[in-house]
């Protein structure tokens, strides 16, 4: 028999959630998640969660418009120049739509990859399915999810701690 | 203000108007989190309506048409179309502009409304995005078929071949490759990103385990945890922020196509934001002439709300002005520019061999949509029906006079020719919109329609959801 992968509290709405999340947060919970059927406002910063997202996107455009340049540029001014009328051969401006275009790629190619795979998905499966209401999280139920690996965590009185937030039931997640 | 189990009502009455006229709910009355999941969460679930199954079958013989058309193109070569020197090109690339104007709305709706807080982009969005992907799909196309050799279209990517040559990057025909690549691809991600929250609502409802298993597929085991959301709208804000300037840029790019040739008619530089605004038009008048049927078929009053359908027909109207202004600047700067060649090309333009072809696009595109300033009008499902068919037709007949009466008489009177369609073109043409109509009805039929998440944000917060 292992350990359960961790205690999930049930809410009705977002406001009990976010309040929720800041109390577990406040008493020092830090291996622990929330679910939501929409996106809460100020949910995962009430709860520690960070992404460095921004910056890959941004580092991804910037590869995606280096490269398209260096492409065009290395294409049609080096490897296989064509002097038509004497005009310059490196004419920067008319390179300028497709380095916008891949940069445009690259950005969103980034974005969308490193979204879902910073979030370990595609996972089909996970303790927390496991738990029959929860899947109400994409319907019209609220969680919070505290897990067995966080330092604080302790059966009972985790448990307990939950109860104090209101919740209408509790679970625990079996591994 | 919540239900017993938790799910805050909305109070607001429906339809209720603003002191301009202006309907101000986003929602019906009475919606609650559980009313919403049904209705949209249920269609792919269920078995669909008889007029599903007429729509897809009338649908699926205009793309067998399709087939047809460009087998026998592929079998024969492009001389079965009307084109020919000067007119080489012809309905496909009518087509091409057109079908990638129709794709913009979906983005404009997606990306620049959700830039600028506009909710009323909820319930249309995920249509709309879905028209984009298939409306570019029926896009790309085009060219392709009008390819001479259209087996070795790859020579347009850049990829070390072994003849040693590279594509030539200062053509707009390249840039058109770029753009029309990049945008269908973001268009995608952006679509599918949006999609995931909503396949796994449907996961979790579904009663049969196939289905469970499909859909869960596509849902990549989305657990709507804050994190999953976290991640998921700052990529999706981002891509929001990136298919924006796209939208702008893709038909920018299209219009390059023309305005950087020498052709009167074509040499202008009014041609990217008139094209950009072209592009809007149209593409709503397609958005209103999918939503306003389903809308009605499957009983989605209360969540695609007259708001939406309102501020849809005032976007139509205010680019529909932009393009009037379009037309007109094009004859003054025909007028002002003292080339004869230009002056020539706007005479034979309005009084030409095509000149009635001109006047039905001025009444379709600039006379018939006036009719959109009557409040009457745009809230009148029919009629705004009516009215955005006229613009589509419109939009296509104005790529016809771009394309066809500048090539037809260029500069010199020896080498001018008349081009007609053939079957094989008109074919070509209606078999697109049934490649177009067919995966449209495929979309209704297998994902939510609707952005299940989204309405669900609008009913915890229902401020959002009515406007003062």
């Amino acid at each position: 028999m292992s350990q359960p992968y961790g205690l999930l509290a049930e809410f009705s709405n977002h406001e009990d959630l976010l309040r929720a999340a800041k109390e577990a947060y406040a008493a020092g919970f830090r291996k622990m998640d929330a679910f939501a059927p929409f996106p809460v406002e100020g949910l995962p910063e009430a709860l520690g969660k960070k992404t460095r997202l921004p910056l890959l996107v941004l580092i991804g455009g910037i590869i995606g418009g280096v490269g398209a340049y260096y492409m065009e540029w290395y294409a049609n001014a080096v490897s296989y120049v064509i002097n038509i009328g004497g005009r310059p051969i490196h004419s920067w401006p008319a390179f300028i739509p497709i380095t916008f275009e891949l940069t445009v790629l690259g950005a969103g190619l980034t974005a969308f990859f490193f979204s879902l795979g910073l979030s370990g998905l595609p996972r089909p499966h996970h303790p927390l399915f496991n738990v029959p209401e929860f899947e109400r999280a994409s319907q019209d139920r609220f969680f919070l999810c505290i897990e067995t690996r966080d330092s604080k965590f302790n059966s009972d009185q985790t448990r307990a701690f939950l109860k104090s937030l209101n919740p209408l039931s509790v679970a625990e997640v079996p591994e | 203000m919540n239900t017993p189990d938790g799910s805050p009502i909305t109070d607001h009455r429906s339809p209720s108007y603003s002191t301009f006229g202006y309907p101000t709910n986003l929602l019906g009355p009475g919606q609650t989190y559980e009313s919403v999941n049904q209705t949209i969460a249920e269609i792919p679930l269920s078995r669909p309506p008889m007029s599903w199954r007429f729509g897809f079958f009338v649908a699926f013989l205009l793309l067998m048409m399709f087939l047809v058309a460009i087998t026998w193109l592929f079998a024969k070569g492009v001389g079965v179309w009307g084109v020919n020197i000067p007119v080489a090109w012809g309905f496909a690339i009518v087509n091409f502009v057109w079908w990638v104007g129709i794709a913009h709305a979906g983005t404009f709706i997606s990306a620049i409304l959700l830039l600028l807080f506009q909710h009323w982009r909820t319930a249309i969005n995920r249509f709309t995005e879905a028209m984009t992907l298939f409306a570019v799909a029926c896009a790309g196309l085009m060219p392709l078929l009008h390819l001479g050799r259209p087996w070795v279209f790859y020579w347009l990517f850049p990829y070390p071949d072994t003849m040693g040559v590279w594509p030539q990057f200062r053509s707009p025909l390249v840039w058109d490759v770029f753009a029309v690549g990049t945008y269908f691809t973001i268009s995608l991600l952006f679509w599918y990103l949006g999609l995931v929250p909503d396949l796994a609502t449907v996961r979790d409802r579904a009663k049969k385990l196939w289905q469970k298993k499909i859909y869960g597929f596509f849902a990549l085991g989305w657990r709507n945890s804050a994190s999953h959301w976290q991640r998921h709208q700052i990529a999706y804000l981002l891509l929001a922020g990136l298919a924006t300037p796209l939208v702008l840029s893709v038909h920018s790019v299209v219009s390059f196509d023309f305005s950087v040739a020498i052709v009167p008619g074509w040499h202008s530089t009014i041609f990217p934001p008139y094209f950009v605004a072209g592009a809007i038009y149209s593409g709503f008048a397609m958005s209103l002439n999918i939503i306003i049927p389903v809308r009605k078929v499957y009983h989605l009053e209360h969540l695609i709300t007259e708001r939406y359908l309102n501020n849809m027909a005032n976007i139509m109207l205010a680019t529909g002005m932009i393009v009037a202004y379009g037309y007109f600047i094009e004859a003054f700067m025909a007028w002002y520019s003292g080339d004869i060649f230009e002056r020539y090309m706007m005479m034979n333009r309005a009084f030409g061999p095509y000149g009635w072809v001109f006047w039905t696009l001025m009444v379709f595109n600039v006379l018939v949509p006036q009719a959109l300033w009557s409040a009457r009008i745009r809230r009148n499902t029919v009629s705004l029906f009516i009215v955005a068919l006229f613009i589509n037709i419109g939009m296509w007949i104005e790529r016809f006079v771009i394309v066809i009466t500048s090539l037809n008489r260029d500069f010199t009177p020896s080498a001018w020719h008349m081009f007609s369609p053939t079957k094989w073109d008109w074919m070509t043409l209606f078999g697109s919109v049934g490649l177009f109509l067919t995966l449209q009805f495929l979309f209704i039929r297998l994902v939510p329609m609707i952005s299940i998440s989204e309405t669900r944000e609008l009913i915890a917060e229902p401020e959002k959801a009515t406007i003062k």
